[in-house]
């Protein structure tokens, strides 16, 4: 059974890392979870971003956070990628398994995956 | 929505929108009910807003006219012959104790009931999103009771954040754990 003795052990490992991911993200991975989100399957977009970005080691770079109704509600589930000194770039009718292509490619290697931007559809 | 889960993540946005810092999600099964309850500290919604908050022309958002997060989890709770109840106190007249409540009942042996899905999920996703909201989560099922509070999990960690990912897979299995426990 999990203990709050492990939750412990998590707090130790953590500590040192905290400082340095304090201000230090580049990118910010923004999903739309609003009603038409939701209904759309932004939920499992979002897990996914969140275990890619740990997958990858992403985690002092790239923050994932969740927002309301972007407003393209028939393009949800939508996501939006802010990096400084960029365009945004906006990906629509997102699923898990783009987000794996997206994090690896886009995130992880810095080129845009065009095919799954909103310009595209 | 294909889960009950999914309007419950919805619908405790509302709650975060208005500002609560605790918000509650307690869910209670008996027989053949299940009883839904979101409960926020949050501004609360002034009379007539309230009146007209389950019309899918009422919303708070500003990119479009519609809003239909409560009319679809009314529709889910009513489409099993259950409803909703709302219940708010605004700001401005209770200044010490404002908040809303939603209670929406379910009868799960109806064919139209939409299975609760993975609420897991939806709990670990609204606690990534707001890690600084104490979010108070309750089951209580017929084979025993899941309990999350966020509060006692920041008492262990200082000042590590809860959407630190390690946490939040954490609190995925912990939870995972307390329904495998009881057979759920």
């Amino acid at each position: 059974m999990k203990s709050l003795a492990e939750l412990a052990a998590i707090k130790e490992k953590m500590q040192n890392k905290v400082v340095l991911r304090e201000g230090s993200s580049d990118i910010r991975v923004v999903v739309g979870m609003a009603t038409c989100g939701i209904a759309a399957g932004a939920r499992p977009v979002l897990n996914a971003f969140v275990e890619e970005v740990n997958n990858l080691e992403l985690s002092d770079k790239v923050t994932v956070t969740q927002t309301g109704c972007i407003g393209i509600c028939q393009f949800e589930p939508v996501v939006e990628v802010f990096e400084a000194g960029k365009d945004k770039v906006t990906y629509v009718k997102m699923t898990a398994e783009k987000v794996k292509e997206v994090a690896e490619k886009h995130l992880k290697g810095g080129k845009v995956v065009a095919e799954y931007t909103i310009s595209n559809v | 929505m294909k889960e009950l889960s999914l309007n419950i993540l919805d619908i405790a946005q509302n709650s975060v929108k208005a500002g609560a810092d605790t918000i509650r999600i307690t869910l209670t099964e008996a027989e053949n009910k299940l009883t839904i309850l979101v409960s926020d500290n949050g501004c609360g919604m002034k009379e007539d807003f309230l009146r007209n908050v389950q019309n899918p022309f009422t919303t708070t958002r500003t990119t479009r006219k519609v809003g239909l997060g409560i009319p679809l989890f009314k529709l889910a709770a009513q489409q099993t012959g259950g409803d909703i109840k709302l219940s708010s106190r605004h700001k401005d007249e209770f200044p010490d104790n404002h908040g809303t409540e939603i209670e929406a009942v379910f009868f799960t042996d109806h064919l139209d009931f939409t299975p609760l899905g993975d609420i897991i999920s939806t709990i670990t996703v609204l606690i990534q999103g707001q890690p600084h909201i104490r979010w108070i989560f309750s089951h209580t099922t017929e084979k025993g009771q899941i309990n999350l509070d966020t509060a006692e999990l920041k008492e262990v960690l200082g000042d590590v954040p809860l959407d630190t990912f390690e946490v939040i897979s954490w609190i995925g299995d912990y939870l995972k754990e307390q329904y495998n426990e009881i057979g759920y």
